[in-house]
């Protein structure tokens, strides 16, 4: 690898790079250990019939998720998905086009799974999983966030998300898992979060997190934890408590809990909305980090569940849980009535916190001074697993309109980056889908170019100085990538960092 | 009239292409509906409603909605296409119903030139795959065979509707009479037999090619779920087995 990573220039149009076949080829992020594996139940070492059991997983997969069949068959090569991929337009590597991502998989399953591609494998593109092509997998199946902008453009809707999930899941079937990922997973099992803080460290964080409001506002803020008959849970991103920015909007929630009078706690069971069970295409992880907040919640009796800013743990929480835990609503069943019935329906259950808060600002509970952000010239950076895996409110596209309502509210400046760059054709950070780890740095800045170019458009135009989002990971991989565009990175926050800034603090 | 060795061989050749047609197909559309969507994974925003969902799925099908956002030239050349065969499938009704609809009469002199609409289209995206580097960069020999098999059946077809006139009504007794299985005696004429032979084929990889698209549209979860999975519990058969193991 380059002795130094430098982020590549800006295009001078904006239309997709010419193909150089190769140019990420070396990118592989680091394998996961053995102990690291098995701590999963996945085998710590690549097996030695490794080529036996991915083809046999590959076929159970098929039978079990129809997306993965129908996209495997679905697809005729139109191309409309090819210069669609950050990563593609970044690197210019044809395998980070979705449809040739796909096709790393699509080969070899025409080669086992279709009759064409056993007996005329030449003609139809099959391939024989091969050392090398399991490698391949390996490397670009890691290249991919999991962001969903191709499935917008294929005309049948084909997700390389879902091929990306199925890959990850027969690889770590195999024995090749891969460290980031499955590290972090670990250590939710083990110490309740991505992060690994554990439950003491949590509540002095938070403590002194009460203190340092009190500092800076001279109002009694609390951040409560564990607190059994709160109404609120709000389960959030575990950088929420000690990153930067993130914990700004940590307390910009404290504070519309505390303007509204709503009581609220985190649990130290489930300090963590992060689900990495997602990006790795595993269900049983998936389910398993899930069912944490469902336990989290009986046990604390709380009424309502919230989710702070965090991308993929939104979609898993709006889109999933419903299915892997019983939280939502319309249930039938026993085991998920448990939990509905306590739950108050008057609320969507689960409910982010944009929802809580700009319904709060809509009914005059909260009231925002826009006029304490005016030093700020606000975009907002729509996140993927947001815009094209969930929704807000109860009206079509409502996840793209309550963040920019709430910043409106508290900002006087906002403009919109260019169309083709925001709402569901966002950019992905460059970051998602179990990709931010700095063994991947160079990809991740690669990544970032489309949405550096939008970013530097409006900064050139408009003079913005404030990127607003809501996902812990665009958060870090923005904080990590701006400064090699030449950005300061505190260009970056969350939208509860301007509600933090602009709300107002009555004796409520 | 003598049947021919070639009618024979056509005949053969079509029972067995329908054959192979409608039960591979069958056995493809089974095959979708029975395998399960455990996730709730619609590209959002999506509709709200199943109604809301007919209405983007009909969109698709019908106008090709995400590809018009995505690429203006593969969008135009492609429902061309499409909606070119579409208009000449239709038109082909006459030679298997008798008496031939009133609707399939009226479109005989527009079918005329879908096909050629359809040859268009279908040139314009042969012609991407040589020249776009990343649809270059993808395309199999099995996409260019697709091309050019639809062109030959296309410029076949042509040649018999605008230059060298087929015995059409022969055409439709050999036809009508494979459906009521007494066989009729085929026209001798090349360019027809030339035509058959690649329908025939066409119709014959349709089940194991990527021409499952057509089916697959319908099935494709990111289109076809509503958003309403905080409302609603979704739960597929082998996700509900996990919950009774505890
Ligand atoms: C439900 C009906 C169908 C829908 C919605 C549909 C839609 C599409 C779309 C959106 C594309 C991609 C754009 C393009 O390349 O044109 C496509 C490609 C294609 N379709 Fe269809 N299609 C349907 C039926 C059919 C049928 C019946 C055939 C076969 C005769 C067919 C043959 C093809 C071929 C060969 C391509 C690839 C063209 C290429 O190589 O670029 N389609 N279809
Ligand atoms: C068993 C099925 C088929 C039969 C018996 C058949 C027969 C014919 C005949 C007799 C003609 C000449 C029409 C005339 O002279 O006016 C024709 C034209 C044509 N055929 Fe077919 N054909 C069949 C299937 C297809 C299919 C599947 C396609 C497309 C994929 C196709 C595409 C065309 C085109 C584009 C023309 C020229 C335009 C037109 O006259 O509509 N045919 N066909
Ligand atoms: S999901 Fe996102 S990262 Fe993956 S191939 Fe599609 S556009 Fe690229
Ligand atoms: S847009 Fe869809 S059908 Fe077209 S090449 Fe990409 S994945 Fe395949």
């Amino acid at each position: 690898m380059a002795a130094e990573i430098k982020a590549p220039a800006y295009r001078v149009f904006p239309i997709a790079p010419a193909v150089q076949p190769g140019a990420m080829a070396e990118t592989k992020s680091f394998v996961a250990s053995d102990k690291i594996q098995e701590a999963l139940g996945f085998p710590g070492q690549l097996v030695e019939d490794w080529h036996d059991r991915a083809i046999a997983k590959m076929g159970d997969l098929l039978e079990k998720y129809r997306s993965f069949k129908v996209f495997m068959d679905a697809c005729v090569h139109c191309g409309a998905c090819s210069d669609k991929c950050h990563y593609f337009i970044g690197s210019g590597d044809p395998k980070n086009m979705p449809v040739a991502r796909q096709d790393l998989m699509r080969s070899v399953y025409r080669r086992h799974f279709t009759l064409p591609g056993k007996y005329f494998p030449k003609l139809v593109g099959a391939r024989d999983l091969t050392r090398e092509v399991l490698d391949e997998w390996y490397s670009y199946f890691y290249q991919c966030s999991e962001c969903r902008r191709c499935s917008v453009f294929c005309p049948y809707g084909i997700d390389t998300a879902e091929i990306t999930m199925a890959a990850r899941e027969i690889l770590d079937s195999v024995g090749y898992g891969q460290k980031y990922s499955n590290e972090i997973i670990g250590k939710v099992h083990k110490i309740g979060n991505n992060l690994g803080l554990p439950g003491p460290a949590l509540a002095d964080t938070l403590e002194g997190l009460e203190e340092d409001v009190k500092d800076a506002c001279g109002v009694d803020v609390r951040f409560p934890l564990d607190v059994k008959g709160a109404e609120v849970l709000l389960v959030t991103p575990s950088a929420d408590f000690f990153a930067e920015p993130h914990i700004d909007s940590l307390i910009g929630y404290g504070k519309v809990f505390h303007a509204a009078g709503i009581s609220w706690t985190v649990s130290s069971m489930a300090s963590e909305a992060g689900n990495f069970g997602m990006f790795i295409g595993n269900y049983e992880q998936l389910r398993k980090i899930a069912l944490r907040v469902r336990e989290a919640a009986l046990e604390l009796g709380v009424k309502r569940i919230v989710v702070g800013e965090c991308g993929h743990a939104w979609r898993v929480a709006y889109s999933f849980w419903n299915t892997l835990t019983g939280i939502g609503a319309g249930a039938d069943d026993p085991y998920a009535i448990q939990l509905q019935s306590q739950l108050d329906h008057s609320y969507k259950q689960p409910m982010h916190i944009c929802e809580l808060t700009w319904d709060l600002i809509e009914r005059k509970v909260i009231t925002l001074d826009p006029e304490a952000n005016d030093k700020y010239v606000v975009t907002f950076h729509d996140s993927c697993n947001v815009a094209r895996g969930s929704n807000m409110g109860d009206f079509f596209g409502g996840q793209f309109e309550i963040p920019r309502n709430i910043i409106k509210a508290a900002a006087n400046h906002f403009v919109e980056m260019a169309d083709g760059t925001t709402r569901e054709q966002t950019f992905c950070c460059g970051g998602g889908g179990g990709l931010l780890t700095d063994d991947l740095l160079d990809l991740r800045i690669k990544g970032s170019l489309p949405r550096m170019e939008a970013l530097q458009q409006v900064v050139d135009e408009h003079k913005v100085n404030f990127m607003a989002c809501i996902c812990a990971i665009c958060k870090a991989q923005f904080t990590k990538v701006l400064p090699y565009y030449g950005f300061d990175r505190r260009v970056v926050g969350g939208v509860h960092q301007l509600v933090s800034n602009a709300i107002r603090l009555g004796d409520k | 009239m003598i049947m021919t060795i070639a009618s024979i061989m056509f005949a053969g050749l079509f029972y067995l292409a329908a054959v192979l047609f409608a039960g591979g197909l069958a056995y493809r559309i089974r095959d979708y509906a029975r395998t399960p969507a455990p996730l709730k994974i619609p590209t959002t925003p999506a509709p709200l409603t199943k109604g809301g969902v007919a209405l983007r799925m009909a969109r698709e099908v019908v106008f090709f909605e995400s590809l018009f956002k995505s690429n203006l030239w593969t969008w135009g050349f492609g429902w061309l296409f499409h909606a070119g065969l579409a208009l000449v499938l239709m038109r082909h009704l006459r030679y298997f119903i008798d008496p031939v609809w009133s609707w399939v009469a009226f479109i005989q002199p527009f079918g005329k030139y879908a096909g050629l609409v359809m040859l268009v289209g279908l040139c314009g995206l042969w012609a991407r795959r040589f020249l776009v580097d990343r649809v270059r960069y993808i395309s199999t020999p099995s996409d260019h065979l697709m091309l050019a098999l639809l062109i030959t059946i296309a410029a076949s077809g042509l040649l018999m509707t605008f230059v060298s006139h087929t015995d059409v009504i022969g055409a439709k007794n050999f036809f009508r009479g494979l459906m009521h299985f007494g066989p009729q005696p085929l026209p001798g004429d090349v360019v027809l037999m030339l035509h058959l032979l690649m329908v025939a084929v066409l119709m014959i990889i349709f089940p194991v090619s990527k021409l499952l698209h057509a089916p697959g549209v319908f099935f494709s979860p990111s289109r076809n779920q509503a958003d309403d999975s905080r409302d609603k519990r979704h739960l597929s058969a082998w996700a509900a087995q996990l919950e009774a193991k505890k």
